[in-house]
């Protein structure tokens, strides 16, 4: 979508882009904040009153930041398992099913070694989510290589079974006795740690040190550049010699493990608890912070805080405006419709 | 597994599949013009808040339909700007419309959650009176479901018994051929997704008006997507549709059933039966290269302006 | 009403053009052009490649726009600015790559053009109204299948079908027998017979001097955008066709010194036997049989379309030998992937840069880099040794005397310097086989020199090269060997000395000759 070039001489040139491509961002969330101020306004609400709300609960205070980072976690690492695969050309949407056979796998973990200590269970959660993400993509990837569907649809059609696994699982084997629709709330091993009293847990170290490794990768290495080469031309890689087959394979499985380690982020760090149905749609806007990211690594970083900013603030609207939490959702479909309405303008890859 | 039990499940199956039904036949029109709609399960909430909120504040469900069926293909107009106008990326610009409905849906039923509405009569078959009471209570059926099976063949009939058919077809397949042959593929695209977004309209309709009666958030439940996997399901055909609708809305209505005798399967493990079959039937029937899908669907048509 | 010059006196002038010039950046596509095409009759354009045979009835069709001159269909004056308008005045095309659909049945595909369709389909009435034409002519297909279900000789008559529906009467067919069976050649003629008799007219494009000798009334060649002669069917034989093709002045001066071949050594590449099956529109390979030894340029000629692209691909790996085998460096590489080639040390030049082997938005840089990754590769892959890259690129540019800028991205470069960066990268680490597939199709001229260069550099450093092309001075130039292609088949092998246009082209349209040469 936005797109600089790669491996431009230094700075002068950037500067310039840059500075265009901020001014370009900023235009488009003014004009998204001005539509969904005039929708507020419809249904009675003051729109800079609510702005202000956002603006001053979230970012105005320790804790309404804190908070901000939390809902990133999900988004940030959600995001990656679109990205990483649409460097090669693969379409992810598969992350909301990836991220929740992920949680399941952890889960398994967390209820089976709860008598392991901390240092030792949390690895071997996190290594069960990537493993659940991960098999749970290689169907699609499979598919997708020898040529036979789609991995939109298989990932899609995946989507809505993943749920029902969960609802199985936990019904099932691993309901609490207190509840049916959640299992027992996992010991303090199984649990990422906290920070500063808040709750922010180590998903977003995670997080943050699976985005500089994808920067890393995709930049430096070998396999990034044989990866950008497939994602620009898929028929002259196959000629130029590079396994195409074996990429594709490998890297939606890769993305589905990120999107599993989401999953488990998310059930050890932020809930303590599988709960079912427990993802608000965050497969979905990771594929949507990647796709206005343009698969960058530092775009993808703020749109998530942004995307965050966004959820975090619409919770305080319920609290204290009357509007339905929902409402929010608007507010992030208007900034979408905004960037996608102005294809001609922006240039660049896929998402 | 009396009787009664049997007849239950296939009276709860079309019930809850009328819905389904409409909502495939829409998305059929849509992806055979070339249009992937991811947002279905926005436009499905935005129709039936609508509908709902019109049927409860003039007390007439009938003008609610309308209202319902013209929020779905204003919807699918959006889409249709962004996607052809704008010419973004459909799965990109579906799953936006999605999160618009989500939105949207909520804003406007906002006051009509627990409201109780004036629904659609039911009624029997002329000749079925005289089945024993406890049958015939199964089988009353409102307007909309004896409409379904008609519209499926009106789909059909549209679609490969007229001129406009042929055009909305050929748009799918290859826009450029449609436009060698004098036509308008945005235009095309445009009606087909109108047409396609009042269908949905009408499903949502009936989810919230005649079946479930209220309104609740995200009562859809997944529809949306159910539909579009069910449109590879039927292999893009009308009438194949209502088979599949009917096995999908049959798996929950089966799992009381096999409950009732005795058979301990999980209800979840039964619900992931169609999805898992629809993508048996796709790798069987040859995945998506073989002549199954319309050709452009999820392409952007350039055209030659 | 205009009689024609010739005996048959109740034929009508129904198109004339009169001066129709057409120039492409760097080509003068068609030059003066005079032709005048009669009804109830079979005209062949008869032209090899780049005659401008095309070019002049895409004008015709209102594809291209000419420079200068005019055109007259039944002696107006006309404007053509597109196909609608061509299609307004009842002239149709049928392509080479067919236009239908391949997920519609045929009367759905020929519904969709049928100019006054009602707004519900009668089936029966269509399919009567296609009956009444398809029967006249012998045209019969099965209404009801699916266009995907068909043979080419089958699509074929949809689509001429296409055309009389919507009452065209003069029929462009560009190539229309390229991937006929014989029989179906000969079907094909019937129905040029029973058009004929209604007063259509019928331009046929093609480069098949049998079956132009066979079916056409008239015959107009064109040789480098300019006519070469017009002749009646009685008036032609092979002989006077060829000479009129083919400039045979053309001797080219051999400029490059040739090394002997080393015959110790085993070939580089060597097809023996070798067939492959082509879907659809493509070719297939019959018994293909030769090999490039080391030191020695093999040139393959021939009209495009007779299994150039097809042998290029089958030569590196991307195309499966159904029967036969291929060998390279001596080993047997049938089964192998391309990945495999490339390792030995082989180098692939496609036919076209841009879709088949750069990554556009990538820069030049990084596009030099991806053939070869694993030998940049450093730490066992987790950093690229650019510097590396740089020297190899440098070193590469300065044998071959190429520069084009590294950090743009490679789609912004010109057609040549394209063409120039894929021949510097492949010559790095100097191929022992490099295979050149239209190597200088689109240059200008300082870049096909210097691409042809680089080529010569190589074979004499000892590589192997199999150069495609579709320049006959240019392998006449360059090569040691000389294979023509038609239909799929090799039908000659020589060494250029030893023969001359005039042979080739009598090979290359089918015609045949005495002598054929073997390795």
């Amino acid at each position: 979508m936005l797109k600089i070039s790669e491996a431009l001489p230094r700075f002068s040139v950037i500067q310039n882009k840059t500075v265009i491509l901020v001014i370009r961002y900023l235009y488009m969330m003014l004009l998204a904040f001005l539509l969904f101020g005039i929708i507020l306004l419809i249904s009675g609400k003051d729109p800079l009153q609510s702005y202000k709300d956002i603006f001053t609960s979230t970012l105005g205070s320790a804790y309404g930041f804190s908070e901000v980072l939390v809902a990133m976690i999900p988004m940030l690492i959600t995001a990656l398992a679109v990205a990483l695969p649409a460097r090669v050309g693969l379409i992810n949407v598969g992350g909301e099913g990836q991220l929740y056979i992920g949680a399941a796998f952890a889960t398994f973990g967390a209820l089976t070694f709860s008598n392991l200590p901390a240092w030792l269970l949390l690895p071997i959660m996190i290594f069960l989510g990537m493993l659940g993400g991960a098999l749970w993509a290689f169907i699609p990837g499979y598919l997708k290589a020898i040529g036979l569907v789609n991995e939109t649809i298989t990932t899609l059609l995946l989507n809505s079974v993943a749920p029902k696994i969960i609802g199985f699982l936990i019904f099932g084997f691993w309901h609490s006795a207190l509840d049916t629709v959640k299992t027992p709330n996992f010991v303090a091993a199984a649990r990422l740690p906290t920070f500063f009293g808040t709750r922010i847990h180590l998903g977003l170290l995670i997080g943050l040190i699976l985005l500089i490794i994808f920067w890393l990768f995709v930049k430096y290495t070998r396999w990034g550049l044989e990866m950008r080469a497939i994602g620009n031309n898929a028929q002259a890689a196959r000629r130029n010699g590079i396994p195409l087959k074996k990429y594709l394979i490998v890297v939606m499985c890769v993305g589905g493990a990120i999107a599993g380690l989401a999953g488990m982020s998310q059930v050890s760090g932020f809930y303590g608890v599988l709960l079912l149905n427990f993802s608000m749609s965050l497969g979905f806007m990771g594929f949507m912070i990647s796709w206005l990211a343009g698969g960058e690594p530092l775009g993808i970083l703020l749109m998530s805080f942004v995307v965050a900013v966004i959820f975090t603030g619409g919770n305080l609207l319920q609290l204290t405006r009357g509007v339905p939490y929902s409402v929010i959702n608007l507010l992030l479909a208007i900034t979408l419709f905004v960037v996608l309405a102005r294809p001609s303008l922006i240039k660049g890859k896929k998402a | 597994m009396t009787l009664l039990a049997i007849f239950g499940v296939i009276s709860s199956a079309i019930f809850s599949g009328t819905s389904l039904l409409y909502t495939t036949l829409g998305e059929v029109i849509d992806e055979r013009a070339g249009i992937v709609n991811l947002g279905l399960e926005g436009v499905l909430l935005v129709s039936a808040s609508s509908g709902f909120a019109v049927t409860s504040l003039t007390g007439s469900p009938y003008l609610g339909i309308l209202v319902s069926v013209l929020a779905g293909g204003l919807m699918n107009l959006v889409l249709g700007y962004l996607v052809i106008t704008r010419k973004a990326n459909q799965l990109a610009s579906g799953l936006a419309l999605m999160f618009c409905g989500f939105g949207l849906s909520a804003l406007i039923g906002k006051t009509f959650v627990g409201v109780k509405i004036n629904s659609l009569p039911r009624f029997l078959l002329p000749g079925l009176e005289d089945l024993p009471r406890l049958y015939t209570s199964l089988f009353k059926f409102d307007p909309l479901i004896y409409l379904v099976i008609p519209m499926a063949v009106l789909v059909w009939w549209l679609l490969f018994r007229t001129r406009w058919g042929l055009g909305v077809r050929a748009v799918g397949e290859n826009a450029d051929i449609a436009y060698a042959s004098g036509r308008n593929p945005h235009l095309i695209r445009y009606q087909a997704l109108f047409a396609g977004g009042m269908l949905a309209g009408l499903g949502a309709a009936h989810l919230a008006i005649a079946y479930a009666m209220n309104w609740t958030e995200y009562m859809t439940a997944g529809r949306g997507f159910i539909a579009v996997a069910l449109v590879i399901f039927s292999k893009w055909h009308p009438l194949r549709a209502i088979v599949g609708a009917l096995i999908f809305s049959a798996a929950v209505a089966f799992q009381l059933l096999l409950q009732s005798s005795g058979v301990q399967i999980s209800p979840f493990l039964l619900d992931t039966i169609p999805y898992l079959l629809t993508l048996i039937v796709l790798i069987a029937w040859g995945g998506t290269r073989k002549h199954s899908a319309p050709a452009s669907l999820g392409r952007v048509y350039q055209g030659s302006e | 009403m205009h009689k024609s010059p010739d005996s048959n006196s109740s034929l009508l002038n129904v198109v004339a053009m009169r001066g129709i010039t057409k120039a492409f950046p760097g080509v003068l596509a068609n030059d003066q052009i005079d032709l005048d095409i009669f009804t109830s009759e079979v005209h062949a354009l008869l032209g090899e490649n780049g005659a401008g045979k095309s070019t002049l009835m895409k004008i015709l069709y209102g594809f291209y726009r000419l420079d200068s001159g005019q055109i007259f269909i039944n002696q107006q004056p006309v404007s053509i600015y597109s196909p609608n308008n061509a299609r307004a005045i009842q002239i149709g095309m049928v392509f080479q790559d067919f236009s239908l659909i391949p997920a519609l049945n045929v009367m759905e595909n020929l519904a969709l053009f049928l100019p006054q369709l009602p707004f519900v389909l009668d089936v029966k009435g269509i399919n009567q109204r296609i009956h009444q034409v398809s029967e006249r002519y012998n045209l019969e297909v099965n209404l009801d299948a699916l266009v995907s279900q068909l043979s080419i000789g089958e699509l074929q008559k949809v689509e001429i079908l296409k055309l009389l529906l919507a009452d065209a009467r003069l029929l462009i067919l560009d190539e229309p027998t390229r991937v006929l069976a014989p029989h179906e050649v000969q079907v094909l003629f019937k129905v040029f017979e029973s058009l004929k008799k209604d007063g259509y007219a019928i331009v046929l494009i093609t480069h098949k001097l049998k079956e132009v000798l066979e079916c056409a009334d008239r015959i107009t060649v064109l040789r480098t955008g300019r006519v070469a002669g017009t002749l009646l069917r009685s008036d032609a034989t092979e002989e006077r066709l060829v000479s009129l093709m083919f400039d045979k002045k053309l001797r080219p001066t051999v400029v490059t010194h040739k090394k002997a071949s080393i015959e110790q050594v085993s070939p580089f590449l060597e097809f023996k036997d070798a067939w492959t099956h082509g879907e659809g529109l493509e070719t297939s390979l019959k018994a293909i049989n030769f090999k490039i030894n080391p030191g020695e340029i093999v040139g393959v000629a021939g009209v495009s379309g007779n299994g150039q692209r097809e042998l290029g691909d089958a030569a590196m790996g991307l195309i499966r030998c159904v029967r036969g085998k291929r060998y390279i460096f001596g080993r047997d590489f049938t089964n192998k992937s391309i990945q495999e080639e490339r390792l030995s040390g082989v180098a692939f030049i496609p036919e076209n840069p841009l879709t088949m082997s750069i990554a556009p938005y990538m820069t030049v840089l990084q596009n030099m880099a991806i053939t070869r990754t694993r030998q940049y590769a450093r730490m066992g892959g987790l950093s690229m040794d650019w510097q590396a890259v740089h020297a190899d690129i440098e070193r590469s540019n300065q044998r071959l005397g190429f520069s084009f800028p590294l950090y743009i991205p490679a789609r912004s470069l010109s057609g040549g310097n394209l063409q120039r960066m894929v021949v510097a990268r492949e010559m790095i680490g100097d191929p022992r086989l490099i295979i050149a597939s239209y190597l200088t199709r689109g240059l200008d001229v300082q870049s096909a020199i210097a691409a042809r260069q680089a080529l010569v550099q190589a074979r004499d450093n000892g590589a192997g090269v199999l150069l495609i092309s579709e320049d006959l001075e240019e392998l006449f130039t360059l090569s040691d060997w000389l294979i023509v292609l038609f239909t799929g088949r090799i039908v000659g092998i020589f060494r250029p000395e030893d023969t001359d246009v005039y042979e080739i082209g009598h090979l290359m349209t089918g015609s045949e000759v005495e002598h054929v040469e073997n390795q």
